[in-house]
Protein backbone atom coordinates (compact mmCIF):
# COMPACT_ATOMS: atom_id res chain seq x y z
CA UNK A 1 0.00 0.00 0.00
CA UNK A 2 1.44 3.37 -0.89
CA UNK A 3 1.51 6.17 1.64
CA UNK A 4 2.70 8.85 -0.76
CA UNK A 5 1.40 9.06 -4.29
CA UNK A 6 2.65 11.63 -6.73
CA UNK A 7 1.11 11.97 -10.17
CA UNK A 8 2.36 14.19 -12.99
CA UNK A 9 3.83 16.71 -10.60
CA UNK A 10 5.26 19.88 -12.12
CA UNK A 11 6.59 23.06 -10.55
CA UNK A 12 7.54 26.11 -12.57
CA UNK A 13 9.17 29.27 -11.30
CA UNK A 14 8.50 31.66 -14.16
CA UNK A 15 10.01 29.99 -17.20
CA UNK A 16 12.19 27.70 -15.17
CA UNK A 17 10.86 24.19 -14.73
CA UNK A 18 12.18 22.94 -11.41
CA UNK A 19 10.16 19.74 -11.35
CA UNK A 20 9.02 18.33 -14.66
CA UNK A 21 6.06 15.98 -14.72
CA UNK A 22 7.24 13.37 -12.23
CA UNK A 23 5.22 10.46 -10.84
CA UNK A 24 6.24 8.05 -8.12
CA UNK A 25 4.93 6.40 -5.01
CA UNK A 26 6.33 5.48 -1.62
CA UNK A 27 5.23 2.28 0.09
CA UNK A 28 4.11 2.24 3.67
CA UNK A 29 6.92 1.44 6.11
CA UNK A 30 9.78 1.58 3.64
CA UNK A 31 12.89 3.69 3.68
CA UNK A 32 12.77 5.64 0.47
CA UNK A 33 15.70 7.63 -0.87
CA UNK A 34 15.17 10.54 -3.21
CA UNK A 35 18.50 11.29 -4.83
CA UNK A 36 19.84 13.86 -7.24
CA UNK A 37 22.60 16.39 -7.76
CA UNK A 38 22.31 19.98 -6.52
CA UNK A 39 19.46 21.80 -8.19
CA UNK A 40 17.85 18.60 -9.44
CA UNK A 41 14.51 19.43 -7.85
CA UNK A 42 14.69 17.38 -4.65
CA UNK A 43 14.00 20.13 -2.19
CA UNK A 44 11.32 21.67 -4.40
CA UNK A 45 9.58 18.30 -4.48
CA UNK A 46 9.82 17.91 -0.72
CA UNK A 47 8.43 21.41 -0.28
CA UNK A 48 5.45 20.49 -2.41
CA UNK A 49 4.92 17.21 -0.56
CA UNK A 50 4.98 19.06 2.75
CA UNK A 51 2.56 21.87 1.76
CA UNK A 52 5.19 24.59 1.69
CA UNK A 53 4.92 25.12 -2.04
CA UNK A 54 1.92 24.99 -4.30
CA UNK A 55 2.41 22.61 -7.26
CA UNK A 56 1.93 24.18 -10.70
CA UNK A 57 0.35 20.97 -12.00
CA UNK A 58 -0.16 17.51 -10.59
CA UNK A 59 -1.72 15.51 -7.84
CA UNK A 60 -0.26 14.55 -4.46
CA UNK A 61 -1.72 12.19 -1.92
CA UNK A 62 -0.09 11.79 1.45
CA UNK A 63 -1.45 9.18 3.87
CA UNK A 64 -4.52 9.01 1.60
CA UNK A 65 -5.25 12.68 2.07
CA UNK A 66 -5.39 14.95 -0.91
CA UNK A 67 -2.91 17.76 -0.59
CA UNK A 68 -5.18 20.25 -2.29
CA UNK A 69 -8.13 20.19 0.06
CA UNK A 70 -7.04 18.20 3.12
CA UNK A 71 -3.98 20.23 3.89
CA UNK A 72 -4.10 20.03 7.69
CA UNK A 73 -4.66 16.26 7.61
CA UNK A 74 -1.63 15.97 5.37
CA UNK A 75 0.33 18.15 7.79
CA UNK A 76 -0.55 15.98 10.75
CA UNK A 77 0.60 12.91 8.82
CA UNK A 78 4.25 13.81 8.48
CA UNK A 79 7.20 15.10 10.44
CA UNK A 80 10.08 16.79 8.72
CA UNK A 81 13.73 17.53 9.30
CA UNK A 82 14.61 20.31 6.90
CA UNK A 83 17.85 20.64 5.02
CA UNK A 84 18.61 23.86 6.92
CA UNK A 85 18.27 24.01 10.67
CA UNK A 86 14.82 25.10 11.77
CA UNK A 87 15.14 25.28 15.53
CA UNK A 88 14.80 28.42 17.58
CA UNK A 89 18.28 28.97 18.98
CA UNK A 90 17.06 31.28 21.71
CA UNK A 91 14.81 28.62 23.22
CA UNK A 92 15.87 25.54 25.15
CA UNK A 93 15.68 22.02 23.74
CA UNK A 94 12.62 21.37 25.85
CA UNK A 95 10.94 24.60 24.76
CA UNK A 96 11.49 23.79 21.11
CA UNK A 97 9.82 20.43 21.68
CA UNK A 98 7.00 22.02 23.63
CA UNK A 99 6.40 24.60 20.92
CA UNK A 100 5.97 21.84 18.38
CA UNK A 101 3.70 19.83 20.65
CA UNK A 102 1.40 22.82 21.14
CA UNK A 103 1.28 23.64 17.44
CA UNK A 104 0.30 20.06 16.65
CA UNK A 105 -2.30 20.02 19.41
CA UNK A 106 -0.64 17.18 21.26
CA UNK A 107 -2.60 16.25 24.39
CA UNK A 108 -1.48 18.52 27.20
CA UNK A 109 -1.29 15.79 29.86
CA UNK A 110 0.73 13.47 27.67
CA UNK A 111 3.08 16.23 26.55
CA UNK A 112 5.84 16.02 29.21
CA UNK A 113 5.97 12.24 28.93
CA UNK A 114 6.20 12.26 25.16
CA UNK A 115 8.88 14.96 25.13
CA UNK A 116 10.95 13.12 27.72
CA UNK A 117 10.64 9.85 25.84
CA UNK A 118 11.87 11.40 22.61
CA UNK A 119 14.64 13.47 24.15
CA UNK A 120 15.89 10.29 25.76
CA UNK A 121 15.69 8.49 22.44
CA UNK A 122 18.13 10.97 20.90
CA UNK A 123 20.27 11.21 24.07
CA UNK A 124 19.44 14.84 24.78
CA UNK A 125 17.39 14.51 27.95
CA UNK A 126 20.19 15.79 30.18
CA UNK A 127 20.52 18.84 27.94
CA UNK A 128 16.81 19.68 27.92
CA UNK A 129 17.28 22.98 29.75
CA UNK A 130 20.12 24.24 27.58
CA UNK A 131 19.57 26.88 24.93
CA UNK A 132 19.81 25.38 21.47
CA UNK A 133 22.44 27.94 20.47
CA UNK A 134 24.89 26.07 22.71
CA UNK A 135 24.33 22.83 20.76
CA UNK A 136 26.66 21.32 18.17
CA UNK A 137 25.42 20.61 14.66
CA UNK A 138 24.89 16.96 15.48
CA UNK A 139 22.92 17.70 18.62
CA UNK A 140 20.69 20.10 16.71
CA UNK A 141 19.99 17.45 14.12
CA UNK A 142 19.08 14.92 16.80
CA UNK A 143 16.80 17.42 18.44
CA UNK A 144 15.12 18.11 15.12
CA UNK A 145 14.53 14.42 14.57
CA UNK A 146 13.03 14.09 18.04
CA UNK A 147 10.86 17.12 17.44
CA UNK A 148 9.59 15.81 14.12
CA UNK A 149 8.32 12.69 15.89
CA UNK A 150 6.31 14.28 18.70
CA UNK A 151 2.97 14.04 16.97
CA UNK A 152 3.63 10.39 15.97
CA UNK A 153 3.70 11.04 12.23
CA UNK A 154 3.19 8.26 9.71
CA UNK A 155 5.96 9.60 7.51
CA UNK A 156 9.16 11.39 8.31
CA UNK A 157 10.94 13.52 5.71
CA UNK A 158 14.69 13.84 6.17
CA UNK A 159 16.19 16.36 3.78
CA UNK A 160 19.95 15.76 3.87
CA UNK A 161 19.92 15.06 7.59
CA UNK A 162 23.60 14.14 7.84
CA UNK A 163 25.18 16.97 5.93
CA UNK A 164 28.25 18.38 7.69
CA UNK A 165 28.22 15.84 10.51
CA UNK A 166 31.07 13.60 11.59
CA UNK A 167 30.89 9.86 10.88
CA UNK A 168 30.03 9.02 14.50
CA UNK A 169 27.03 11.32 14.53
CA UNK A 170 25.96 10.19 11.09
CA UNK A 171 26.02 6.60 12.22
CA UNK A 172 24.03 7.48 15.29
CA UNK A 173 21.40 9.32 13.33
CA UNK A 174 20.95 6.50 10.85
CA UNK A 175 20.61 3.99 13.64
CA UNK A 176 17.78 6.08 15.13
CA UNK A 177 16.15 6.16 11.74
CA UNK A 178 16.40 2.42 11.17
CA UNK A 179 15.08 1.86 14.65
CA UNK A 180 12.10 4.06 14.01
CA UNK A 181 11.21 2.47 10.77
CA UNK A 182 11.46 -0.99 12.32
CA UNK A 183 9.80 -0.37 15.66
CA UNK A 184 7.12 2.14 14.84
CA UNK A 185 6.64 1.40 11.17
CA UNK A 186 7.30 5.01 10.25
CA UNK A 187 7.85 5.55 6.56
CA UNK A 188 11.12 7.36 5.91
CA UNK A 189 11.54 9.68 2.94
CA UNK A 190 15.13 10.85 2.75
CA UNK A 191 17.49 12.74 0.54
CA UNK A 192 21.24 12.62 0.86
CA UNK A 193 24.39 13.26 -1.11
CA UNK A 194 26.16 10.36 0.56
CA UNK A 195 25.48 7.50 -1.80
CA UNK A 196 26.90 4.85 0.47
CA UNK A 197 24.37 5.93 3.11
CA UNK A 198 21.52 5.65 0.65
CA UNK A 199 22.78 2.28 -0.53
CA UNK A 200 22.95 0.96 3.00
CA UNK A 201 19.70 2.46 4.26
CA UNK A 202 17.19 2.60 1.48
CA UNK A 203 14.78 -0.09 0.38
CA UNK A 204 14.05 1.88 -2.74
CA UNK A 205 15.66 4.76 -4.58
CA UNK A 206 14.50 7.33 -7.09
CA UNK A 207 17.06 9.42 -8.94
CA UNK A 208 15.97 12.83 -10.19
CA UNK A 209 17.90 15.24 -12.39
CA UNK A 210 16.87 18.47 -14.13
CA UNK A 211 13.43 17.94 -12.63
CA UNK A 212 12.90 14.55 -14.24
CA UNK A 213 13.07 11.05 -12.79
CA UNK A 214 15.89 9.22 -14.53
CA UNK A 215 16.08 6.04 -12.51
CA UNK A 216 14.21 4.10 -9.86
CA UNK A 217 14.27 0.76 -8.11
CA UNK A 218 16.10 -0.96 -5.30
CA UNK A 219 19.81 -0.08 -5.02
CA UNK A 220 20.56 -3.54 -6.43
CA UNK A 221 18.28 -2.99 -9.40
CA UNK A 222 19.85 0.37 -10.15
CA UNK A 223 23.32 -1.15 -10.03
CA UNK A 224 22.43 -3.97 -12.38
CA UNK A 225 20.57 -1.63 -14.76
CA UNK A 226 23.60 0.64 -15.03
CA UNK A 227 26.10 -2.24 -14.84
CA UNK A 228 27.98 -0.68 -11.94
CA UNK A 229 29.24 -1.95 -8.60
CA UNK A 230 28.00 0.72 -6.23
CA UNK A 231 25.12 3.13 -5.97
CA UNK A 232 27.58 6.00 -6.27
CA UNK A 233 28.79 4.76 -9.63
CA UNK A 234 25.24 4.12 -10.73
CA UNK A 235 24.31 7.63 -9.66
CA UNK A 236 27.21 9.16 -11.58
CA UNK A 237 26.41 7.12 -14.65
CA UNK A 238 22.82 8.32 -14.56
CA UNK A 239 23.48 11.97 -13.81
CA UNK A 240 26.83 12.53 -15.51
CA UNK A 241 30.07 13.90 -14.15
CA UNK A 242 29.65 17.62 -14.65
CA UNK A 243 29.58 19.79 -11.54
CA UNK A 244 26.31 21.60 -10.88
CA UNK A 245 26.08 25.25 -10.04
CA UNK A 246 25.53 25.71 -6.34
CA UNK A 247 24.64 29.30 -5.63
CA UNK A 248 25.53 31.01 -2.39
CA UNK A 249 22.06 31.64 -1.10
CA UNK A 250 20.92 34.78 0.62
CA UNK A 251 20.90 32.69 3.78
CA UNK A 252 24.67 32.52 3.78
CA UNK A 253 24.87 36.25 3.31
CA UNK A 254 22.37 36.84 6.06
CA UNK A 255 24.19 34.53 8.41
CA UNK A 256 27.33 36.60 8.10
CA UNK A 257 25.26 39.72 8.48
CA UNK A 258 23.72 38.32 11.63
CA UNK A 259 27.12 37.49 13.03
CA UNK A 260 28.17 41.04 12.35
CA UNK A 261 25.27 42.21 14.48
CA UNK A 262 26.17 39.87 17.26
CA UNK A 263 23.29 37.45 16.87
CA UNK A 264 24.91 34.09 17.11
CA UNK A 265 23.33 31.44 14.96
CA UNK B 1 -5.90 29.86 20.77
CA UNK B 2 -3.00 27.79 22.07
CA UNK B 3 -1.16 28.56 18.83
CA UNK B 4 -1.44 32.27 19.47
CA UNK B 5 -0.38 31.78 23.08
CA UNK B 6 2.73 29.73 22.35
CA UNK B 7 3.90 32.16 19.66
CA UNK B 8 3.31 35.07 22.02
CA UNK B 9 5.22 33.29 24.76
CA UNK B 10 8.10 32.60 22.41
CA UNK B 11 8.51 36.29 21.54
CA UNK B 12 8.46 37.23 25.21
CA UNK B 13 11.01 34.60 26.22
CA UNK B 14 13.33 35.62 23.43
CA UNK B 15 13.04 39.26 24.46
CA UNK B 16 13.69 38.67 28.13
CA UNK B 17 16.71 36.51 27.35
CA UNK B 18 18.35 39.03 25.12
CA UNK B 19 19.72 41.71 27.45
CA UNK B 20 21.90 43.30 24.75
CA UNK B 21 18.82 43.82 22.62
CA UNK B 22 16.89 45.41 25.49
CA UNK B 23 19.72 47.81 26.24
CA UNK B 24 20.48 48.40 22.57
CA UNK B 25 16.98 49.43 21.71
CA UNK B 26 16.82 51.76 24.70
CA UNK B 27 19.82 53.62 23.35
CA UNK B 28 18.23 55.61 20.58
CA UNK B 29 15.16 56.83 22.49
CA UNK B 30 17.32 57.84 25.42
CA UNK B 31 19.68 59.71 23.15
CA UNK B 32 16.74 61.58 21.64
CA UNK B 33 15.32 62.24 25.07
CA UNK B 34 18.53 63.71 26.43
CA UNK B 35 19.70 65.60 23.35
CA UNK B 36 16.36 67.10 22.41
CA UNK B 37 15.05 67.34 25.93
CA UNK B 38 17.93 69.36 27.28
CA UNK B 39 18.99 70.90 23.98
CA UNK B 40 15.67 72.44 23.03
CA UNK B 41 14.17 72.65 26.48
CA UNK B 42 14.95 76.30 27.17
CA UNK B 43 14.00 77.51 23.67
CA UNK B 44 10.70 75.65 23.89
CA UNK B 45 9.98 77.25 27.21
CA UNK B 46 10.92 80.75 25.99
CA UNK B 47 8.57 80.30 23.06
CA UNK B 48 5.79 79.73 25.53
CA UNK B 49 5.46 76.00 24.98
CA UNK B 50 5.82 75.09 28.63
CA UNK B 51 8.02 72.32 29.98
CA UNK B 52 9.58 70.54 26.99
CA UNK B 53 10.38 67.29 28.83
CA UNK B 54 6.68 66.96 29.64
CA UNK B 55 5.88 67.43 25.96
CA UNK B 56 8.66 65.21 24.66
CA UNK B 57 8.42 62.10 26.83
CA UNK B 58 5.17 60.73 25.30
CA UNK B 59 6.80 61.06 21.88
CA UNK B 60 9.96 59.29 22.98
CA UNK B 61 8.06 56.51 24.72
CA UNK B 62 6.17 56.04 21.46
CA UNK B 63 9.46 56.01 19.61
CA UNK B 64 10.74 53.12 21.72
CA UNK B 65 7.45 51.31 21.16
CA UNK B 66 7.42 51.88 17.40
CA UNK B 67 11.03 50.94 16.76
CA UNK B 68 10.76 47.75 18.79
CA UNK B 69 7.45 46.93 17.13
CA UNK B 70 8.60 47.40 13.56
CA UNK B 71 11.67 45.33 14.30
CA UNK B 72 9.50 42.65 15.89
CA UNK B 73 7.53 42.46 12.66
CA UNK B 74 10.56 42.49 10.41
CA UNK B 75 12.05 39.69 12.51
CA UNK B 76 9.87 37.43 10.42
CA UNK B 77 12.60 37.68 7.77
CA UNK B 78 15.07 36.37 10.28
CA UNK B 79 12.83 33.48 11.15
CA UNK B 80 12.37 32.71 7.50
CA UNK B 81 16.06 32.85 6.69
CA UNK B 82 17.05 30.74 9.65
CA UNK B 83 14.39 28.19 8.98
CA UNK B 84 12.25 28.48 12.07
CA UNK B 85 9.36 29.86 10.05
CA UNK B 86 9.14 26.59 8.12
CA UNK B 87 8.55 24.77 11.37
CA UNK B 88 5.43 26.86 11.92
CA UNK B 89 4.38 26.78 8.27
CA UNK B 90 4.15 22.98 8.03
CA UNK B 91 2.16 22.75 11.25
CA UNK B 92 -1.57 22.07 11.03
CA UNK B 93 -2.57 25.55 12.16
CA UNK B 94 -3.91 28.54 10.30
CA UNK B 95 -1.48 31.09 9.02
CA UNK B 96 -3.61 33.87 10.43
CA UNK B 97 -3.22 32.48 13.94
CA UNK B 98 0.52 32.33 13.44
CA UNK B 99 0.50 35.93 12.38
CA UNK B 100 -1.73 36.95 15.29
CA UNK B 101 0.51 35.20 17.80
CA UNK B 102 3.60 36.87 16.41
CA UNK B 103 1.91 40.24 16.36
CA UNK B 104 0.64 39.99 19.94
CA UNK B 105 4.10 38.87 21.03
CA UNK B 106 5.90 41.66 19.22
CA UNK B 107 3.40 44.21 20.52
CA UNK B 108 3.76 43.05 24.13
CA UNK B 109 7.52 43.26 23.93
CA UNK B 110 7.25 46.78 22.52
CA UNK B 111 5.00 47.86 25.38
CA UNK B 112 7.60 46.61 27.86
CA UNK B 113 10.22 48.61 26.03
CA UNK B 114 8.01 51.70 26.16
CA UNK B 115 7.49 51.26 29.89
CA UNK B 116 11.25 50.99 30.36
CA UNK B 117 11.73 54.35 28.66
CA UNK B 118 8.95 55.84 30.76
CA UNK B 119 10.61 54.68 33.96
CA UNK B 120 13.90 56.19 32.91
CA UNK B 121 12.26 59.48 32.01
CA UNK B 122 10.96 59.76 35.58
CA UNK B 123 14.62 59.99 36.55
CA UNK B 124 15.14 63.12 34.50
CA UNK B 125 12.14 64.85 35.96
CA UNK B 126 9.12 63.72 33.97
CA UNK B 127 5.88 63.74 35.93
CA UNK B 128 2.65 61.98 35.05
CA UNK B 129 -0.55 63.78 35.97
CA UNK B 130 -1.85 60.71 37.77
CA UNK B 131 -0.23 57.34 38.28
CA UNK B 132 -3.42 55.42 37.44
CA UNK B 133 -3.33 56.95 33.98
CA UNK B 134 -0.69 54.32 33.25
CA UNK B 135 -3.58 52.05 32.24
CA UNK B 136 -4.87 54.12 29.35
CA UNK B 137 -1.22 54.79 28.49
CA UNK B 138 -0.55 51.06 28.18
CA UNK B 139 -3.61 50.70 25.97
CA UNK B 140 -2.34 53.38 23.61
CA UNK B 141 1.15 51.90 23.67
CA UNK B 142 -0.27 48.50 22.87
CA UNK B 143 -2.40 49.70 19.97
CA UNK B 144 0.49 51.64 18.51
CA UNK B 145 2.73 48.62 18.94
CA UNK B 146 0.14 46.30 17.42
CA UNK B 147 -0.20 48.50 14.36
CA UNK B 148 3.53 48.71 13.76
CA UNK B 149 4.24 45.04 14.45
CA UNK B 150 1.52 44.07 12.00
CA UNK B 151 2.90 46.58 9.51
CA UNK B 152 6.40 45.15 9.92
CA UNK B 153 5.07 41.62 9.49
CA UNK B 154 3.15 42.58 6.36
CA UNK B 155 6.24 44.19 4.86
CA UNK B 156 8.47 41.29 5.91
CA UNK B 157 6.24 38.73 4.26
CA UNK B 158 7.22 40.34 0.97
CA UNK B 159 10.95 40.58 1.64
CA UNK B 160 13.63 37.93 1.52
CA UNK B 161 16.49 39.48 3.39
CA UNK B 162 17.36 41.97 6.06
CA UNK B 163 19.07 44.34 3.60
CA UNK B 164 15.84 46.26 3.23
CA UNK B 165 15.64 47.05 6.92
CA UNK B 166 17.53 50.40 6.76
CA UNK B 167 15.30 51.45 3.85
CA UNK B 168 12.21 50.75 5.92
CA UNK B 169 13.64 52.64 8.87
CA UNK B 170 14.73 55.67 6.88
CA UNK B 171 11.91 56.00 4.41
CA UNK B 172 8.97 54.81 6.44
CA UNK B 173 9.53 54.73 10.16
CA UNK B 174 11.57 57.91 10.63
CA UNK B 175 9.21 60.08 8.52
CA UNK B 176 6.22 58.68 10.38
CA UNK B 177 7.99 59.43 13.62
CA UNK B 178 8.86 63.04 12.77
CA UNK B 179 5.42 63.75 11.28
CA UNK B 180 3.61 62.48 14.32
CA UNK B 181 4.14 65.54 16.47
CA UNK B 182 6.50 63.55 18.61
CA UNK B 183 9.23 66.14 19.08
CA UNK B 184 7.51 69.37 18.07
CA UNK B 185 3.87 70.40 18.25
CA UNK B 186 2.12 70.06 14.91
CA UNK B 187 -0.47 72.73 15.77
CA UNK B 188 1.99 75.52 15.04
CA UNK B 189 3.71 73.78 12.13
CA UNK B 190 3.08 74.61 8.42
CA UNK B 191 -0.23 73.44 7.02
CA UNK B 192 1.39 70.69 4.92
CA UNK B 193 2.91 69.06 7.94
CA UNK B 194 -0.37 69.33 9.81
CA UNK B 195 -2.24 67.56 7.03
CA UNK B 196 0.42 64.88 6.64
CA UNK B 197 0.44 64.38 10.39
CA UNK B 198 -3.28 63.64 10.41
CA UNK B 199 -2.80 60.62 8.14
CA UNK B 200 0.05 59.30 10.27
CA UNK B 201 -1.23 56.56 12.61
CA UNK B 202 1.52 57.39 15.07
CA UNK B 203 0.04 60.88 15.49
CA UNK B 204 -3.00 59.31 17.15
CA UNK B 205 -0.87 57.01 19.26
CA UNK B 206 1.18 59.88 20.62
CA UNK B 207 -1.87 62.10 21.01
CA UNK B 208 -3.48 59.39 23.12
CA UNK B 209 -0.30 58.97 25.13
CA UNK B 210 -0.11 62.72 25.79
CA UNK B 211 -3.65 62.62 27.06
CA UNK B 212 -2.80 59.76 29.39
CA UNK B 213 0.51 61.15 30.59
CA UNK B 214 -0.03 64.90 30.84
CA UNK B 215 -3.74 65.37 30.28
CA UNK B 216 -3.61 67.44 27.09
CA UNK B 217 -4.35 66.20 23.61
CA UNK B 218 -5.29 67.47 20.20
CA UNK B 219 -8.24 65.13 19.73
CA UNK B 220 -10.61 63.50 22.12
CA UNK B 221 -8.76 60.35 23.27
CA UNK B 222 -11.69 58.22 22.16
CA UNK B 223 -11.15 59.43 18.63
CA UNK B 224 -7.47 58.55 18.92
CA UNK B 225 -8.44 55.11 20.14
CA UNK B 226 -10.91 54.55 17.32
CA UNK B 227 -8.52 55.70 14.63
CA UNK B 228 -5.76 53.46 15.98
CA UNK B 229 -8.05 50.46 16.09
CA UNK B 230 -9.14 51.23 12.52
CA UNK B 231 -5.57 51.49 11.25
CA UNK B 232 -4.62 48.29 13.10
CA UNK B 233 -7.48 46.31 11.60
CA UNK B 234 -6.63 47.57 8.14
CA UNK B 235 -2.99 46.57 8.32
CA UNK B 236 -3.92 43.28 9.99
CA UNK B 237 -6.19 42.39 7.10
CA UNK B 238 -3.56 43.34 4.56
CA UNK B 239 -0.99 41.35 6.52
CA UNK B 240 -3.30 38.35 6.70
CA UNK B 241 -3.66 38.38 2.94
CA UNK B 242 0.11 38.64 2.37
CA UNK B 243 0.99 36.14 5.08
CA UNK B 244 -1.38 33.52 3.71
CA UNK B 245 0.08 33.86 0.25
CA UNK B 246 3.67 33.75 1.45
CA UNK B 247 5.79 30.79 0.45
CA UNK B 248 8.37 29.75 3.02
Amino acid sequence: MSIIEVKNLTKKFGDFVAVDNISFSVEKGEIFAFLGPNGAGKTTTIKMLTTLLEPTVGEIKVNNFNLKNERDDVRRSFGIVFQDPSLDDDLTAYENMEFHAVLYGHDKNDRPKRIEELLRLVDLWDRQKNLVKTFSGGMKRRLEIARALIHTPKIIFLDEPTVGLDPQTRNHIWSYVVNLSKKEGVTVFLTTHYMEEAEKMANRVVVIDHGKIIGSGTPAELKSKTETNSLEEAFLKLTGNSIRPDEASSVDMLRSHARMWGRKR
Amino acid sequence: MSTIYILWLRQLKKYIRSTPRIIGSLGQPLLFLLVFGFGFGSIFEKAGGGNYIQFLVPGIVAMAVVFTAIFGGIELIWDRQFGFLKETMVAPVSRFNIMLGRTFGGASVSVLQGIAVLLISFLIGFKMQHILMIFPAVIFMFLTAFFFTALGTAIASKLTDMQAFPIIMNFLVMPLFFLSGSIFPLDTAPKVLQVLGKIDPLFYGIDGLRFAFIGTSHFNPWIDLLVLVGFSLMVLLAGKHLFEKMEA
